[in-house]
C-alpha cells in the first residue's frame, strides 16, 4: 500500500550520504536529473481524504484496474516522498554544513533556474505504457457511479496532449475537399488556437471554479480529466465529419458527448461537498463540453458546406448559409472565375461572422 | 620522470618534455573515478587538422556538405537500421527540404493580397514547431535520443513527402478532376507512409521497446498534418 513504500525508502536512504542515496535512487529510475517536482507530490501525499477514496474504489473495481492504479500510485508516491525527503535532507544538510552562512539564497536561485531550464519538470507527468493509455482512453467514456468516496484521477499530460494534437488533426481532416481555394493559414492557425484554447482555457476556468467550490482537484488532475474527456469529441467529429447527416450527428452528442460529460460531471462530484457547490461546478463543465463540441460541428461545418454546394451545385438539399449566384448556363471558360467569386464571398462572409 | 618520445610529424620540437608534467599539481579526490581515456594532444596534428580545413576552396566545403547530405537522402529514401543520421546529424538537409516544401505550397494567385507571405511562414513554423514538440515528447518518454539528433530524423524524414508535393505540382498541371484528386491522393497516402517507416526505423531503437507505440504516434500525426497541407494544395 502507499504508506508501506515510504518508510522502506526512507530507511535505504537514510545509511549513506542523504544526497547520495537520493541522486542514485532518480538516476535508477529514469536516468533523469535531480530536480524534483513538488508539484507531483500534491497528487500522491496519501491525505486521508485520498486514501479512503482510494480504498473504496479500489474494493469496487476489477482487479486489473486495481492492479494498474495501485502500481501507479506506489510509483508516484516512492517518487514523491522519497523527493520530498532527498530535498528536505539536502536542505537540512546545506544549513548544517554552513551555520554562520546562509547558502539557501544562491542555491535556491540556481535551483530555480534549473528548474525552470530543465525539461525534466515534466518527465513524470509523461511516465505511462500504452497499456494505461489504452485503459483511459475506455474509461473516459465510462461514468462511474460511486459519488461518495473522491474518484481517482490520472494525472498524466501524455494522454490529453496527443489527444488535443489529434484533434486538431480531425478537424484539419474535415475541411479538405477537392478543388477547392481554402485559405490553410487562417485554418489551421484556428483549429490549433480553438483546441488548445479550449483545453488550457477551460481548465482554468474549471478549476478556478473549484476552488471557488471547495472542491479538491489540482489543475493537473483537471487538465487530465478536461483531455481524457476530448475523446468522445475525437471521436464524434472523426465520424460525423465523413457522413455529412445531421440526424447522426444530433445523436452522437447526444451519446458519446453525453458519456464523456458524465463521467467528468461524476468524477467531479465525488470530489465536492455541497449541493449548490456540485451543481455550479457539474452545470458549467457539462454545459461548455457539450456546447464545444456543437460548435466545433457547426462552425466548421458550416465553412464545409458552404465551400462544398458551391461546387457541387443545386443537387444535393443545402443549407442556405450564403447567397449563391452561380447560373446554370455558363461557359466552360468563365466558371472557374465564377466559382471562386462565389467561394471567396463564401469564406468571407463565414469568417466575418465569426 | 619517464620522458616523452618525439611526436612523428613534428619537425619542431627540440627538446623532449618530462610525461605528465603539467599534471603535477592537479590533486585527484579519491571519489571521483577517473575513467576514458587520457591522451596526450599532439598540437602539431591540431593545427594541421585546422588549417586543412580553412584553406580548402568554398567549393570543396560545399561539395563536402553536398555530399553527406545527398547521402542523408539515399538512407531516407530506403531505410534500413542504421544510424548514419544519428551519428553525424546535420540540419542542412531538414532546411533545404523545408524551404523547398514551403516555397513550394505558396501559390501563385495574384488575386489576393496577402498570399505567399502567411503561406510559407506557416509551413515553417509547423514543421520546426512540431519536430520540437515530438523531440520534447520522445525525451520525456525515456528516450535516449538528443535533441539535434531527433531534428535531424524528422526533418530529413520530409523528403518522401516533398517529393510528393513535387508529383502533385506535376499532376496538377493536367487540370483539376476527380481522377486528378484519386492519384495525388494516391501518391500523397503512399508517400506519407514512406515517411513514416523511415522515421521510425531511425528513431525506435532510442526508445524504451515498450513504449515505440507512444512516441511514434505524435510522428504519425506531425507527417499527417504536412500531407494534409500537400493534397489541399491548388494552384489557382
Amino acid at each position: 500500500m502507499a504508506t508501506t513504500a515510504a518508510p522502506t525508502g526512507g530507511a535505504r536512504n537514510g545509511a549513506g550520504p542523504e544526497w547520495g542515496g537520493f541522486e542514485e535512487n532518480i538516476q535508477v529510475m529514469g536516468g533523469g536529473s535531480a530536480v524534483i517536482d513538488m508539484e507531483n507530490m500534491d497528487d500522491t501525499s496519501g491525505s486521508s481524504f485520498e486514501d479512503m477514496g482510494e480504498l473504496h474504489q479500489r474494493l469496487r473495481e476489477e482487479e486489473v484496474d486495481a492492479d494498474a492504479a495501485a502500481a501507479e500510485e506506489e510509483d508516484g508516491e516512492f517518487l514523491g516522498m522519497k523527493g520530498f525527503k532527498g530535498q528536505l535532507s539536502r536542505q537540512v544538510a546545506d544549513q548544517v554544513s554552513c551555520p554562520g552562512r546562509n547558502q539557501m539564497g544562491s542555491r535556491q536561485a540556481s535551483r530555480a533556474f534549473s528548474l525552470y531550464a530543465n525539461i525534466d519538470i515534466l518527465r513524470p507527468y509523461f511516465d505511462v505504457e500504452p497499456a494505461q493509455v489504452r485503459s483511459r482512453l475506455l474509461e473516459s467514456m465510462i461514468p462511474i457511479k460511486m459519488v461518495n468516496f473522491p474518484q481517482k484521477i490520472a494525472g498524466e499530460l501524455y494522454g490529453p496532449l496527443m489527444l488535443v494534437f489529434t484533434l486538431v488533426a480531425i478537424l484539419l481532416h474535415g475541411m479538405k475537399t477537392s478543388d477547392t481555394i481554402i485559405r490553410e493559414g487562417t485554418l489551421m492557425g484556428t483549429a490549433i488556437g480553438t483546441c488548445f484554447g479550449y483545453w488550457l482555457g477551460v481548465s482554468s476556468f474549471i478549476y478556478f471554479l473549484a476552488y471557488l467550490c471547495n472542491a479538491q482537484i489540482t489543475m493537473l488532475q483537471m487538465l487530465a480529466l478536461l483531455g481524457y474527456g476530448l475523446f468522445g469529441h475525437c471521436i464524434v467529429l472523426f465520424i460525423t465529419y465523413n457522413i455529412h447527416l445531421h440526424a447522426l450527428f444530433y445523436l452522437f452528442w447526444l451519446l458519446v458527448g453525453g458519456l464523456s460529460t458524465m463521467r467528468m460531471v461524476a468524477v467531479l462530484v465525488s470530489r465536492t461537498v455541497g449541493p449548490t457547490q456540485r451543481l455550479l461546478l457539474c452545470g458549467t463543465l457539462a454545459a461548455l463540453h457539450m456546447l464545444f463540441l456543437l460548435y466545433l460541428h457547426f462552425a466548421y461545418h458550416k465553412v464545409v458546406e458552404g465551400i462544398l454546394d458551391t461546387l457541387e451545385g443545386p443537387n444535393i438539399p443545402p443549407i442556405q448559409r450564403v447567397p449563391r449566384d452561380i447560373p446554370a448556363m455558363l461557359p466552360a471558360a468563365r466558371l472557374p472565375t465564377t466559382m471562386l467569386n462565389a467561394t471567396a464571398k463564401a469564406i468571407a462572409v463565414t469568417l466575418q461572422s465569426h | 620522470m619517464a620522458e616523452a618520445e618525439e611526436s612523428p610529424g613534428d619537425p619542431g620540437t627540440a627538446s623532449p618534455r618530462p610525461l605528465f608534467a603539467g599534471l603535477s599539481d592537479i590533486s585527484i579526490s579519491q571519489d571521483i573515478p577517473v575513467e576514458g581515456e587520457i591522451t596526450i594532444p599532439i598540437r602539431s596534428r591540431i593545427r594541421e587538422f585546422d588549417s586543412s580545413t580553412l584553406n580548402e576552396s568554398v567549393h570543396s566545403t560545399i561539395m563536402r556538405d553536398l555530399k553527406a547530405v545527398g547521402k542523408k537522402f539515399m538512407h531516407v529514401l530506403y531505410p534500413r537500421k542504421s544510424n548514419t543520421l544519428l551519428r553525424d546529424w546535420d540540419l542542412w538537409g531538414p532546411l533545404i527540404l523545408c524551404v523547398t516544401l514551403a516555397l513550394m505550397l505558396q501559390r501563385d494567385s495574384a488575386d489576393s493580397e496577402k498570399d505567399g507571405g502567411p503561406q510559407f511562414a506557416e509551413v515553417f513554423v509547423i514543421v520546426w514547431f512540431g519536430a520540437v514538440t515530438i523531440t520534447l515528447n520522445s525525451k520525456l518518454l525515456g528516450g535516449n535520443i538528443s535533441f539535434f539528433q531527433s531534428l535531424c530524423v524528422l526533418g530529413y524524414c520530409i523528403l518522401p513527402l516533398t517529393v510528393a508535393m513535387l508529383i502533385c505540382r506535376l499532376v496538377l498541371l493536367a487540370g483539376p478532376g476527380p481522377v486528378n484528386f484519386m492519384v495525388r491522393l494516391f501518391v500523397v497516402i503512399v508517400m506519407f507512409a514512406w515517411s513514416i517507416v523511415a522515421s521510425t526505423a531511425f528513431l525506435a531503437d532510442s526508445q524504451p521497446p515498450n513504449r515505440r507505440a507512444l512516441a511514434v504516434y505524435p510522428v504519425f500525426l506531425f507527417y499527417f498534418v504536412i500531407s494534409w497541407m500537400i493534397l489541399t494544395f491548388t494552384p489557382q
